[in-house]
């Protein structure tokens, strides 16, 4: 099962933590990877580690032109890009009464702008195959909220909206677009938290654990699969139990 | 028939599966042919390639049907 043997996957956000194991348990399926993400060294470090099948794509998401060269760019490394994975993110916490502008506008920009642009880069080809996976990494605070983060909570729950209204529209054509909503995860993001944020925050996940990258690149990976050609639109909720959605 | 209508007719017909009889000139995309939106935005891609041109997206909305579209290739190419 899960085989992706002769399929191309480009994955956003390829240098953090989440990112380099969603590439980690595509390539370990068979795909083909193409690893972006701002920091190149990591991207660098990452390939080697998988050897063949693996193409560093750096790109500054905040950048419009990169961008919308970097499908084209990944096409012609690998071929095709038959699956597309939006993990990038970032974030810019902060209460209402004290966020600017620069900081609304810079997550929004990374997390939904630039996800829509890579879609409607890659539904291109995907329509031609009449096959094509999408899988965009939203978060569990999409679709609960959470202070001091609207920008953030903002942009992942469009990103729900945005991959449930382009499902509709390419359904037909072989292509699903699903979510993966991540709850706490063990990434450098959360190895900000000071201890008294961890237990809090684990006092409100039945399971009593941070989840772990690996099991969110599962989720991934089953979404990806030919197996999943029958779930479009769907948000696939990976968080312990903190949230059941 | 021109070299260009008989060239996007062959698009039309294995795009849409249609019998080439019914690729007429007034022959609308949508209404006659079975086209859905999403195979109009798929046809213009195809004569995108077919004929190395570019037909930006207010050009698009403007071909809908068969004649619509020889007319705006013939005048592009």
């Amino acid at each position: 099962m899960f085989d992706l043997t002769g399929k191309s996957a480009l994955v956003t956000g390829a240098s953090g933590g989440i990112g380099a194991d969603i590439a980690r348990a595509l390539h370990a399926a068979g795909a083909t990877v193409g690893l972006s993400g701002t920091r190149v060294e990591p991207l660098e470090a990452l390939a080697a580690e998988l050897g063949g099948r693996a193409h560093v794509l750096p790109c500054n998401l905040s950048d419009a032109e990169a961008v919308e060269g970097l499908v084209k760019r990944a096409a012609e490394a690998m071929g095709a890009v038959d699956i597309l994975v939006n993990n990038a993110g970032i974030t810019r916490d902060g209460l209402v009464m004290r966020m600017s502008d620069a900081d609304w506008q810079a997550v929004i920009d990374v997390n939904l702008t630039a996800t829509f642009r890579l879609c409607r880069a890659a539904i291109r080809g995907m329509m031609k195959a009449r096959w094509g996976r999408i899988v965009n990494i939203s978060s569990v605070v999409g679709q609960t909220g959470n202070a001091g983060q609207v920008n953030y909570a903002a942009s992942k729950a469009g990103m729900v909206g945005m991959s449930k209204s382009l499902a509709a529209e390419v359904a037909s054509r072989g292509i699903t677009v699903n979510c993966v909503a991540p709850g706490f995860i063990e990434t450098a993001m959360t190895d900000k938290l000071n201890e008294a944020q961890r237990a809090g925050i684990l006092g409100a996940v039945p399971a009593g654990r941070m989840g772990t990258p690996q099991e969110i690149a599962a989720a991934v990976l089953y979404l990806a699969s030919p197996e999943a050609g029958y779930v479009t639109g769907a948000t696939l909720h990976v968080n312990g139990g903190m949230a059941m959605v | 028939m021109s070299d260009i209508a008989e060239r996007v007719k062959k698009i039309v017909v294995e795009h849409l599966g249609v019998e080439e009889d019914k690729v007429v000139e007034n022959a609308s995309f949508i209404d006659d042919l079975g086209a859905d939106s999403l195979d109009t935005v798929e046809l213009v891609m195809a004569f995108e390639e077919e004929f190395g041109i570019e037909i930006p997206d207010d050009a698009a909305e403007t071909i809908q049907t068969f004649g619509d579209a020889v007319g705006f290739i013939s005048k592009a190419v």
